[in-house]
């Protein structure tokens, strides 16, 4: 809708359009850079001046997903001519393929912890964002403000407190205490979102549901649910973004069974600096998260109950 | 459909009583408005009536079965909003068969239902369209027909015109009353709006700060106001106050005004103070320059077939609603008469009305009178 009196000129139409394209290119260009480094060899990747011009290669992904070992000329005789394409690469460094990295573990890791503790986050978010918004809650105010203060230390500064519990309750390096960890700092904002989100859905929706027959828990569900998806799919890629990012937990609680991608990406570079394979791998890290918020997107738009409420 | 009885109905919010034990009746098949301003109870008692909201005490009759903390969905009764609550993420076909799809209704018959109901309101072309795109009028039949389709004991409806616009609210008032009177459906609504309760209503209840202030047909109401709530309520313009330092005693035939001898119904009971109040309808004042009661004409109000004269007399402002024909000139003194059967008397102190003897009880004053 627009409620300009007067159509902008055609010069601030240019002005706006540069600024717009301007802000784009910032931004972009972190991502297009790492994107670029994943496909360079590793010498093009730390060649200065920068390279912009250079001959793609997927080294930088086959490292990534493989460990390797150096052979001697004699060994790499003895194999015959590589097998296949990923082979190939390999020898030209004369190196043979010794087995798959851990990254695919890894990055399996983050997406049951990321979308793990998203769902639950939004689960427990909004049924208590629900009741809070619907019932005469004892201290509501009170008990929202302490939902609210766990957020304002950053959860890091906890992080001794809550090495010292995982370990005493065997959560350490296992998907579950990963899961409930990020769900925890999750919370306070879901239920805060949520609560905002449904604040905003008429009340009498639920009461014409319940004197329609319903029960209040199906009025929530068939009535209430539905229209809140807007508010539920936002919150949703807010929780994923940060579990999935999550660094310095994963760092200090994790090491094996249940690290995440961000804290095993820097140990590829290893010895060899591979630019090339860490920006593989952080490439690839991003696909999850867009994929998320390109499928929910359409909820991320408002208008679906315009009309039905007199406002 | 079913008679309501409401007993002693009281609600508290904290240390706030939104209604205070209220008591009526509402007859089966009646349509019973609750008339009150803003903030006096009325929504509060329908939601009571409704389920969505508990009394504090008291009792609600439904077919004389205690419903009062029974659950809403298990009252069997239909509700209307003010603002629809339509279901937005259905359609129109969807919005009305949903009461059906909770009962466990077979699919063949909700389908025959909702055709049914579509029919009668006339919103059968509209059925598979969103309720988002419709205008106030559909999504007002839409919400009727979810209350209709269910055929439930009774239907409560919480200002269900108010977001009509003045023309259409007079047609859809229309529509609803005929609606009522084809399905013979017993129906409580609750509206702010006088001429809507007298025009729609078969009894009208009134209500002001939590209490029922008077509880009859809307001719009652109109001809014998309870209280000087009601009697300012109703009409407009409103009554006509004289106040005047006096006691009227019981047996009293007149009353005297700054001097006057003013003829009143035989009043059956006593003022408890020295202050009472004489009420006039605007259309029981008569302008006769030979009458003792005088007062001045401060504005004339041209209405097509009667004018409201705005007169200053000794006891207030008080108007008239003569004919247009009559000619009156603002600044000109004129003398005042009243129709002595229909004036009402009140304590001043109480604000309730005196119990007066009326030989010709009503059907005198035709009821267009009251619609101003």
């Amino acid at each position: 809708m627009n409620h300009s009196v007067t159509e902008p000129s055609r010069l601030q139409k240019w002005c706006a359009g540069i600024l717009v394209v301007g802000y784009a290119l910032v931004t972009i260009m972190p991502l297009a850079w790492i994107i670029a480094t994943g496909f360079k060899s590793p010498g093009d990747a730390i060649a200065y001046p920068p390279k912009l011009i250079y001959e793609p290669t997927l080294e930088g992904y086959v490292n990534l997903f493989t460990t390797r070992s150096r052979a001697t000329p004699e060994t790499l005789a003895q194999l015959g001519p590589p097998e296949t394409w990923y082979d190939a690469i390999v020898r030209q460094y004369d190196m043979v393929i010794s087995g798959p990295s851990r990254y695919g573990e890894r990055f399996v890791n983050s997406v049951i912890i990321g979308f793990g503790s998203t769902f639950l986050s939004i689960f427990l978010g909004t049924l208590a964002a629900y009741a809070f918004s619907r019932f005469k809650v004892p201290l509501k105010d009170d008990l929202m403000f302490f939902i609210l203060s766990t957020r304002m230390m950053p959860p890091i500064a906890v992080a001794i407190p809550i090495f010292l519990m995982f370990r005493q309750l065997g959560l350490s390096d296992t998907h579950l205490g990963m899961i409930l960890l990020y769900t925890a700092v999750n919370l306070s904002l879901s239920v805060w979102l949520l609560k905002g989100f449904i604040d905003e859905i008429p009340v009498e929706y639920e009461e014409a549901a319940l004197i329609d027959g319903y029960t209040r828990f199906q009025a929530f569900y068939k009535v209430v649910l539905p229209q809140a998806t807007t508010g539920i799919a936002s919150t949703a890629i807010f929780c994923l973004i940060f579990a999935w990012n999550e660094y310095a937990f994963a760092v200090l609680l994790t090491s094996g069974t249940a690290q995440t991608a961000p804290p095993f990406i820097p140990t590829i570079i290893g010895v060899g600096k591979d630019w090339p394979a860490v920006a593989a791998g952080a490439t690839l890290f991003l696909v999850p998260v867009m994929v998320f918020t390109i499928l929910l997107r359409k909820h991320l738009l408002r208008g679906i109950t315009f009309g039905a409420v007199r406002k | 459909m079913a008679e309501i009885v409401i007993r002693n109905l009281r609600k508290e919010f904290g240390s706030f009583t939104a209604v205070k034990g209220s008591s009526f009746t509402i007859a089966d098949g009646e349509f019973f408005m609750l008339l009150g301003p803003s903030g006096c109870g009325k929504t509060t008692t329908l939601r009571m009536i409704a389920g969505l909201e508990l009394p504090t005490s008291g009792q609600i009759l439904l077919d004389g079965k205690d419903v009062a903390n029974m659950r809403a969905s298990a009252r069997d009764i239909a509700f209307v909003f003010q603002m629809f609550a339509l279901y937005p993420h259905m359609n129109v076909r969807r919005n009305i068969s949903y009461p059906l799809v909770s009962q466990g209704v077979p699919r063949a018959e909700v389908r025959t239902r909702v055709a049914e109901i579509a029919r009668i309101l006339g919103i059968e072309a509209i059925l598979d369209r969103p309720v988002g795109g419709l205008s106030a009028g559909d999504r007002q039949r839409v919400a009727l027909g979810r209350a209709i389709v269910r055929r439930p004991k009774a239907f409560l409806m919480d200002e269900p015109l108010g977001a009509l616009d003045a023309e259409f609210r007079e047609h859809m008032a229309e529509e609803l009353r005929a609606l009522h009177d084809r399905m013979g459906a017993t129906t409580v609504y609750v509206t702010h709006d006088q001429l809507e309760a007298m025009q729609m209503g078969d009894k009208i209840v009134v209500m002001n700060h939590g209490v029922v202030e008077q509880w009859g047909t809307p001719q009652d109401i109109y001809d014998e106001p309870a209280t000087l709530f009601v009697a300012e309520f109703i009409g407009s313009p409103p009554m006509n106050f004289l106040r005047f330092d006096a006691a009227v005693p019981e047996g009293a035939t007149s009353v005297w005004l700054s001097g006057v001898e003013i003829p009143v119904p035989l009043a059956k009971e006593a003022t408890r103070g020295a202050k009472a109040v004489l009420g006039v309808r605007p259309e029981h004042v008569r302008l006769d320059d030979s009458a003792p009661y005088r007062g001045g004409v401060v504005a004339a109000e041209y209405l097509g077939t009667t004018q409201i004269v705005t007169l200053d007399t000794p006891n207030g402002i008080v108007k008239a609603r003569i004919a247009s024909s009559e000619s009156v000139h603002v600044g000109e003194p004129v003398g005042l008469t009243f129709n002595t059967q229909t004036l009402s008397l009140f304590d001043a102190g109480t604000g309730i009305a005196l119990a007066v003897e009326r030989p010709m009880r009503r059907g005198a004053q035709p009821r267009e009178n009251a619609h101003g």
